[in-house]
């Protein structure tokens, strides 16, 4: 199988071990990786505050970038969410008709990674090895968008070693929200101390999540607060094959 | 008299305010966590419940579709009933056609069923400049006329309050409550009870809202848990309701979708303790008049905007301000508006055609908590996208630097080649942070909220630093 990572510019620029883990973690399991280098971001900041109207470029990027994958896979629920559930409507604002044939068409073929591995490749023990207490945070768009359900539940379930914490009031928002992280940033930090102190009563060494933004969110509050818990993205936790860490 | 939709500071401002006040923050988590649970469970009971959240929605669809003529059925069958139905086009119209009412009946008071929409245009206040005292019947209602404040949640308007609050105020200006009240909800109960049935004798004139007016029998429909809007409906000589022209739904069986979709996502009740509906006049029983004031107020304006126009399809449940994990911490009065919360959020700009509110609409995080709980599947979060593009389209805030930054950005990353220098230099700079392990804990001009909260304290995020980009180490790597 192939598959074109759709690192996400967050990914590329912030957490570049996330990205690498993804591809190690796809090797691993077979998947030959390509990375198409003219991709750069979906977007989303500017869909999501009101930008949208600026980023038919990044449509038509994202559409040339991709036209020979087959399969696209990114490390991120938010940013495919862009560009499966927002990418339809900004071509059909623009009056672009064959550009929203065009994303209408790439959109089934945009796999958030779980996706990838559980539906697609059919794995859920991906023989991780991670002797931690992890705490899982369902983000909201891999709750609510992409309705992901138990998919890294099941991913993290089977890794070896690996103690799953409950995390209290899981379901709820970290309170990162995007640009309203700096809009509303006393409301957005008011969010994500509830979201910290459930980590904490959950026992957990380590909060994963599918989606590095709210993990920057969640993960600074801890480390200024100077808190134990650490947060991990769940490709890296998956691509772990040792005891290090 | 100031506009209730546009209310108090902006919301970040507002916002900084409430989560400042310990008390509140306390009251809204306790009450907002035990009605979610309550309603989580009150809906699970019901096998159907996404197909009637569908019926719901499609209703108010068609309804909007066709308002116009569903509005003069409604007309033509509340005239037949013996009632009489006015027309206001805002506030100001509606407020003059009641005070009319009221003046034409030489009444100096009058009793109230709670009422939003009233809220919405200062009822009270402009009858109080006509000499015309209005007097609030819901019990959490009373409490929140008797402070001198304003709603802060759509269904239980004195959310912000507790109950050793609610003694003291009872005891300093509730008419006939003495110093020996106590704070047991039963007695303050009684207290409000005493004062309420005087009232609701003596009045002549009663005042109301709507939750649904059916407009192939002319029946209007009020929806309540303690009994009060009831007695105003019934015991005047002389009711006067009030209703956004949103509220009208076509027949009778329709209210068979609602009234099991409201009581349940509202009270988490199977079904609400009092539905009171009725059909013009009856000269054997209730009031000898009746008059329907349809307001507008804005609503034409949101059926305008194609992807706004969703918001009219609320019912006022409030599950979404429940769920919502901005009200939880920031309450209603943050909203600045008559209507708070997640559909405040959108309800106000559209309302307003964006005259006010516009910071509104970026006033949460797009969680989508609102749009999974909404009994009529009003897409919130999308409609808060839709009115954040028209902010920016518009003009409605000024941030001129924000949008010159947004229209930088997105040039950059439609240039891959610039993209990855802004890398380069973002890592080149860097460098020596990560070289000591450290993490950026301040960072200048528009992102500064990032690292430290205008509200001060030490509240904040660290930042990774930028490190050698993915794309950087591919090249290299994987030729």
């Amino acid at each position: 199988m192939r598959v074109a990572l759709f690192v996400t510019c967050l990914a590329d620029t912030l957490f570049p071990d996330t990205a690498r883990a993804t591809v190690a973690l796809l090797e691993r399991l077979g998947v030959a990786v390509d990375f198409p280098a003219a991709q750069t971001c979906c977007g989303q900041m500017h869909v999501n505050t009101g930008y949208g109207h600026e980023v038919l470029p990044l449509v038509r990027r994202f559409v040339r970038s991709f036209a020979d994958a087959e399969l696209i896979a990114a490390p991120s629920a938010s940013c495919v969410a862009t560009v499966r559930e927002e990418y339809p409507r900004l071509a059909a604002q623009a009056g672009d008709a064959g550009l929203e044939r065009e994303v209408r068409a790439l959109g089934p073929r945009v796999l958030e990674l779980t996706e990838l591995l559980v539906d697609r490749l059919g794995v859920v023990d991906v023989g991780a090895v991670f002797p931690h207490a992890v705490a899982y945070h369902p983000t909201c768009h891999s709750l609510r968008t992409l309705r992901l359900d138990d998919r890294p539940l099941r991913l993290l379930r089977a890794v070896r070693g690996l103690e799953l914490c409950e995390l209290p009031r899981a379901a709820e928002c970290c309170g990162f929200g995007g640009t309203f992280a700096v809009k509303n940033a006393d409301t957005s930090l008011a969010i994500g101390e509830g979201k910290v102190g459930a980590i904490l009563e959950s026992g957990a060494e380590y909060c994963v999540a599918v989606d590095s933004s709210c993990l920057m969110h969640i993960g600074g509050i801890l480390r200024r607060r100077r808190l134990g818990p650490r947060p991990i993205h769940l490709a890296e936790l998956l691509a772990r094959t040792g005891a290090t860490g | 008299m100031s506009d209730p939709l546009a209310a108090g500071p902006e919301f970040p401002q507002a916002a900084r305010a409430a989560l400042g006040d310990a008390q509140l923050r306390r009251n809204l988590a306790h009450v907002t966590h035990s009605i979610r649970a309550k309603r989580a469970a009150a809906v699970a009971e019901l096998p159907d419940w996404e197909a009637l959240r569908e019926a719901g929605r499609a209703i108010k669809a068609e309804t909007m579709r066709h308002l116009d003529e569903h509005l003069e059925a409604l007309e033509r069958s509340v005239t037949a009933a013996g009632g009489v139905v006015h027309w206001a086009r805002d506030g100001e119209e509606c407020n003059r056609i009641v005070g009319g009412l009221i003046a034409a009946r030489g009444a100096t008071e009058v009793v109230k069923a709670k009422s939003l929409t009233t809220e919405e245009i200062g009822l009270n206040e402009a009858l109080q400049a006509r000499g015309v005292h209005a007097w609030e019947t819901d019990l959490a209602q009373l409490i929140v006329q008797l402070s001198g404040d304003t709603p802060s949640h759509i269904l239980v308007p004195a959310i912000h309050r507790n109950r050793a609050q609610i003694r003291d105020l009872f005891r300093a200006e509730l008419p006939g409550a003495g110093p020996e009240l106590s704070d047991d909800p039963g007695a303050l109960a009684e207290a409000a009870r005493v004062h309420l049935r005087e009232l609701f004798l003596r009045a002549r004139v009663g005042i109301s809202g709507a939750n649904f007016a059916v407009a192939e029998t002319g029946t209007v429909a009020v929806v309540e848990s303690e009994g009060n809007a009831r007695m105003c409906t019934t015991l005047p000589e002389v009711l006067i309701t009030v209703m956004g022209i949103e509220k009208v739904i076509p027949a009778w069986h329709d209210l068979e979708v609602y009234l099991q979709l409201l009581p349940r996502s509202s009270t988490a009740e199977r079904m609400n303790p009092y539905t009171t509906l009725w059909t013009g006049v009856d000269p054997a029983d209730g009031p000898r008049e009746f008059h329907l004031v349809l307001l507008d107020n804005g609503r034409s304006a949101a059926l305008a905007d194609e992807v706004g126009r969703q918001a009219l399809h609320c019912i006022r449940c409030s599950a979404c301000l429940n769920v919502c994990p901005v009200y939880e911490r920031t309450g209603g009065h943050a909203y600045g508006s008559t209507y708070p919360g997640p559909i405040g959020a959108i309800l106000t700009p559209l309302l307003t055609d964006l005259r006010a509110g516009a910071t509104l609409p970026y006033a949460s995080s797009l969680c989508g908590a609102c749009y999974e709980v909404c009994p009529v599947k009003i897409d919130i979060p999308r409609v808060l996208v839709h009115l954040r593009g028209r902010v920016v389209r518009e003009g409605a805030h000024g941030e001129p630097g924000e949008r010159v930054a947004m229209s930088a950005l997105a040039r950059m990353f439609d240039h891959p080649r610039t993209y990855a220098a802004a890398q380069r230099l973002a890592a080149l700079l860097t460098a020596p942070l990560r070289r000591r392990g450290r993490t950026i804990t301040r960072l200048p001009g528009p992102l500064r909220g990032w690292t430290s909260a205008p509200g001060g304290g030490d509240a904040g995020r660290d930042l990774p630093p930028p490190q050698p980009s993915f794309r950087e180490w591919w090249r290299r790597n994987r030729p």
